[in-house]
């Protein structure tokens, strides 16, 4: 059954990729939406299973075995996959569904498809895959995937530059992942996870010298398979190419940058939680990283003014939260639980911003919305449920809440609750991310659903220092034209994923992080007995209390700025024009990134291009050889000169050289 | 003595004129230095003691080359200030390969050691004039040269006609092959005339 | 005098002729006078061997050098006075027609 999981999105590539032109637009999504639909229900069935206590291995196939090490293509399936199975495939199946409305005018559907069903495998293949190449196999498929989807429209040049940035970003800290995979090798001899982690206690203690230093080698393994995560989840360093990555068409957005891809990262800690929780200094960087990105990633969603971006920028800062939850130490269940919910209610707002862009006639700047709550009320209470999910609305003390307020309230809790060193700085950071989030969130219902069609339009020419932002895929549509609501067959997945928005916090609750996570999760994440699980439980009263205030001052500024005096905003950003540009231009790591490392890998290239190929390689080899000849040609042209007096002055010549010749070295 | 004092006249007349023939400014003054330098050796000729070469070189050198010279010198319609042009640019070449050519040349001669025998012309032996001693030898051992000159001979008329031979369109000519080729239907044509009436 | 002498005047006769062929490279007939001084020298170099060393081989060959000197004379003149026809002038700088 988990083969039929995994594969038959590979099949659904390829008839649709392959078969593409002869089976149409119409039959590519049937094909591809069907065998997801089938993966989805299989998913369902064996989580089920899974959770009952059926784990399963799989193999596949052998890959390769080369000395000590040994690759094959084999199937893991314990609670930890099973999670993803559902995640994956329902936000999958849901945005295969949406895209055949959102994408019905497009060219290229069968394309479409079937990198969506490529994408689906590659992410499967991450999630089952038994040993760390596998999962490097999936993870740099996902990320080919990324780089195509974002890229789709590759006519437009802003969408190939963004996807050369996601796939180069993410190079980045592939390097560093691929690094542990290797030390990870050298120390236990296999990469083949349960070897891996049988080996792990034999590691305690050892030190591994890189770089000059003697670092401790679990340590080192981890920070560098980090590293990976860093990239593919767009953490604090290595997040520039989120925001950009909103080029690409709005399912994208929604599959890869919201529920799927970015969280590989996530899922990568949470596979190797036995390393990761043997290593003290581990878990701090990631707790750190997690934080910070919380924290800088809401400060610029303040202020975007593209709907998208915000929702990127909020993604953002939702994965710093769910490494701040893998962070705390023993409570990898944290993490893996508002990756969970995440999955949902981000998947919903980034469908319910497509619903409204194309509302808009695919107008993107949320200065020109407004009012929409009466032109499309289905879209504007899916946007509300995916809201209350993500800023975390529900009644304190108790388990009731929206999805978000479940597992975000349980972050912040636990990053009070821990022990590793930084915790104090992540919880203030997640604490006012909190607060920021409900801002921005709420900014984005207000500036697109109340107010009047177009009201801060006025904003839009003053505004100069707007970077990349606010650009329509093609800005035709200002607000004259009535919004009409989305076609059924997008706003189906929105209301199943409200569904779980709702109500995926509560009832999921008990067995990923309640009393029955020990027996759910049982070996695949590390989950202490009386840890951190328990010790979150036991907060002061503020603490828990505090997520909630957080959520509820940013509610009413943004109430108060965005429908009590709309002329609030500007304002305040008159007031503080610095302050207001540096989050508008992202705390300018675009530009620094630029300085530091772009432009001086062009110089380096241009140098190598130009000098070493052109003058030095081209120049010693094929064109210089050529050009010597041409002057030793052209200088014997010379001679050439069709005078016969020059002849016979050249035999003469000849005789004369001759005579001496041989007057010196005497005829034989 | 004599023979010394004839032979430093004859050689200074000789290479005094050879170089005038390659100075002198008018073609005419080179071949009448031409025909200057061709009469010395003539005189060097005779003190080597070989008459029919001296008399065959003024006869055919002198007589028929140098006046050919002449002819074509003065059929021409030269322009003389334009030869000299390159003179000066090229001296310097020339006289480089000149020099070495000529010292190489008399390097060699002078590294010779000559036999006693050959430090003195032989006298002519036997009762034979030069002509006829020649005459033995080259009608006998170069027999096959002497056809080849011959030949070279005809060459060389057979060349200069086809070169310059030019047929003037209002001349008059006999085409021989046409003559002997007629027929008596084309050369003959027979009429009868009526008495007293006259063709 | 001896053998070295006439080999000597040969010599010196003979580098006048080169040195006549290039300074007067203009003049096609110059040219060919040159060559003449040049098959002169030889012939004088071929009648010196012969008298030193008593041997009519000399004298033969010093005839059919004669021979081919005026025969080659001929020709010389006879394209000069082809190519006069053609082009009105002889300046030796305008037969280029061989350059490459």
């Amino acid at each position: 059954m988990y083969d039929v999981i995994v594969f038959l999105p590979l099949f659904g590539f390829l008839i649709a990729g392959v078969f593409g032109r002869w089976i149409g637009a119409r039959g590519a999504e049937f094909v591809t939406s069907g065998f997801l639909g089938v993966s989805f229900v299989l998913a369902w069935i064996a989580f089920f299973q899974v959770a009952g206590g059926a784990d399963a291995h799989v193999p596949v196939a052998n890959w390769f075995v080369s000395g000590k090490l040994a690759v094959a293509w084999a199937l893991r399936v314990d609670t930890l996959t099973a999670v993803m199975l559902i995640v994956v495939t329902t936000v999958s199946f849901l945005v295969h569904v949406y895209s055949i409305g959102y994408m019905s005018d497009d060219p290229s559907r069968p394309r479409f498809f079937a990198y969506l069903s490529l994408f689906t495998f590659a992410m499967l293949m991450l999630v089952t895959s038994d040993n760390l190449v596998q999962l490097f196999f999936g993870w740099e498929g996902v990320g080919l995937m990324s780089y195509l989807l974002v890229g789709f429209w590759y006519e437009k040049p802003s969408a190939n530059a963004a996807a050369i940035k996601a796939f180069v970003v993410n190079r980045v800290g592939d390097f560093g992942f691929a690094l542990g995979i290797f030390l990870t090798f050298r120390l236990t001899q296999s990469v083949t996870f349960d070897q891996v982690f049988a080996a792990l206690p034999g590691l305690e203690g050892k030190t591994f010298h890189f770089i000059g230093f003697d670092w401790d080698a679990t340590t080192l393994a981890c920070l560098l398979l980090f590293m990976g995560a860093m990239g593919k989840s767009a953490q604090f360093l290595l997040h520039t190419w989120l925001p950009d990555a909103m080029e690409g068409p709005t399912p994208v957005s929604a599959l890869i940058h919201a529920a799927t891809m970015v969280t590989a990262g996530v899922f990568m800690v949470a596979r190797l939680s036995p390393m990761f929780q043997m290593s003290e200094v581990a878990l701090s960087v990631v707790l750190i990283v997690g934080a910070t990105t919380a924290f800088f990633a809401a400060t610029v969603g303040l202020v975007q003014n593209d709907i998208k971006r915000v929702i990127a920028y909020s993604t953002c800062s939702q994965l710093g939260y769910m490494f701040v939850g893998l962070g705390v130490g023993g409570g990898f269940s944290l993490g893996m639980f508002h990756l969970f919910t995440h999955a949902f209610f981000k998947a919903l707002l980034f469908l319910g911003a497509g619903s409204v862009i194309t509302a808009m006639h695919h107008e993107q700047d949320m200065r020109k919305m407004g009012g929409l709550r009466t032109e499309i009320p289905y879209t504007f209470w899916a946007m509300m449920a995916g809201t209350l999910a993500l800023t975390g609305v529900g009644i304190p003390f108790t388990i009731i809440g929206f999805a978000g307020y479940v597992s975000k309230d349980a972050i912040i809790e636990a990053s009070f609750a821990t022990h590793t060193y930084g915790a104090t700085y992540a919880f203030w950071c997640v604490d006012i991310a909190a607060a920021l989030t409900a801002f921005y969130s709420w900014r984005l219902v207000f500036m697109t659903f109340f107010g009047t069609r177009g009201q801060r339009e006025s904003w839009m020419e003053e505004e100069h220092t707007d970077a990349h932002g606010a650009h329509g895929n093609d800005d035709h549509g200002h607000g004259e034209h009535p919004a009409h609501e989305s076609p059924l067959v997008m706003l189906i997945p929105l209301a199943g994923l409200a569904l779980g928005a709702v109500f995926a916090g509560d009832v999921f609750r008990h067995w990923f992080i309640g009393g029955a996570a020990e027996a759910f999760w049982r070996h695949s994440l590390v989950l202490k007995e009386g840890g951190i699980l328990e010790a979150m439980e036991h907060v002061p009263l503020w603490v828990s209390i505090s997520p909630t205030l957080m959520m509820l001052v940013g509610l009413l500024i943004a109430y108060y700025m965005y429908i009590v005096a709309p002329e609030a905003p500007r304002q305040l950003a008159a007031a503080f024009p610095d302050l207001y540009r540096f989050l508008l231009n992202k705390w300018y790591f675009d530009e620094l990134y630029d300085l530091i490392f772009v432009r001086p890998a062009f110089w380096i290239g241009r140098l190598f291009w130009k000098g070493g190929d052109g003058a030095v390689i081209d120049g010693f080899g094929p064109n210089g050889v050529a050009a010597r000849v041409l002057d030793v040609t052209r200088g014997v042209v010379k001679l050439q000169s069709g005078y016969i007096y020059q002849y016979a002055f050249a035999m003469l010549l000849g005789v004369a050289a001759f005579a001496t010749w041989y007057l010196f070295t005497g005829v034989r | 003595m004599a023979g010394v004092l004839f032979f430093w006249i004859f050689s200074i007349v000789l290479v005094g004129s050879a170089l005038a023939v390659i100075v002198a400014r008018n073609p005419v003054h080179s071949v009448l230095f031409l025909i200057l330098a061709f009469v010395c050796a003539a005189g060097i000729f005779l003190i080597l003691g070989a008459e029919f070469l001296a008399m065959i070189l003024v006869i055919v050198y002198v007589g028929a080359v140098a006046v050919l010279f002449l002819f074509v010198v003065m059929l021409l319609d030269v322009d003389f200030a334009r030869f000299k042009e390159g003179f000066v640019q090229y001296l310097p070449q020339a006289a480089l390969i000149a020099l070495i050519v000529a010292a190489q040349l008399i390097y060699v001669v002078g590294g010779w050691h000559s036999s006693p025998a050959a430090a003195v012309p032989a006298a002519p032996s036997g009762t034979l004039s030069n002509t006829a001693a020649l005459g033995e030898v080259l009608y006998t051992r170069y027999f096959y040269f002497f056809q080849a000159a011959g030949l070279i001979l005809l060459t060389a008329m057979i060349g200069a006609i086809v070169l310059t031979l030019q047929h003037k369109a209002n001349v008059k000519r006999q085409n021989v092959a046409d003559q002997v080729a007629r027929t008596p239907k084309d050369g003959v044509e027979l009429r009868k005339v009526p008495s007293r009436a006259g063709i | 005098m001896d053998l070295s002498a006439y080999l000597i005047l040969a010599a010196i006769v003979f580098t006048i002729g080169i040195a006549g062929i290039v300074l007067n490279h203009k003049n096609m007939i110059v040219i060919l006078m040159s060559i003449e001084l040049i098959l002169l020298s030889v012939n004088i170099n071929f009648v010196a061997f012969s008298t030193f060393r008593a041997d009519l081989t000399g004298q033969a060959f010093s005839l059919f050098i004669l021979t081919v000197a005026a025969a080659e004379a001929a020709i010389g003149l006879a394209i000069l006075v082809a190519y006069y026809r053609n082009r009105g002038s002889i300046a030796v700088e305008d037969i280029n027609s061989l350059k490459g």
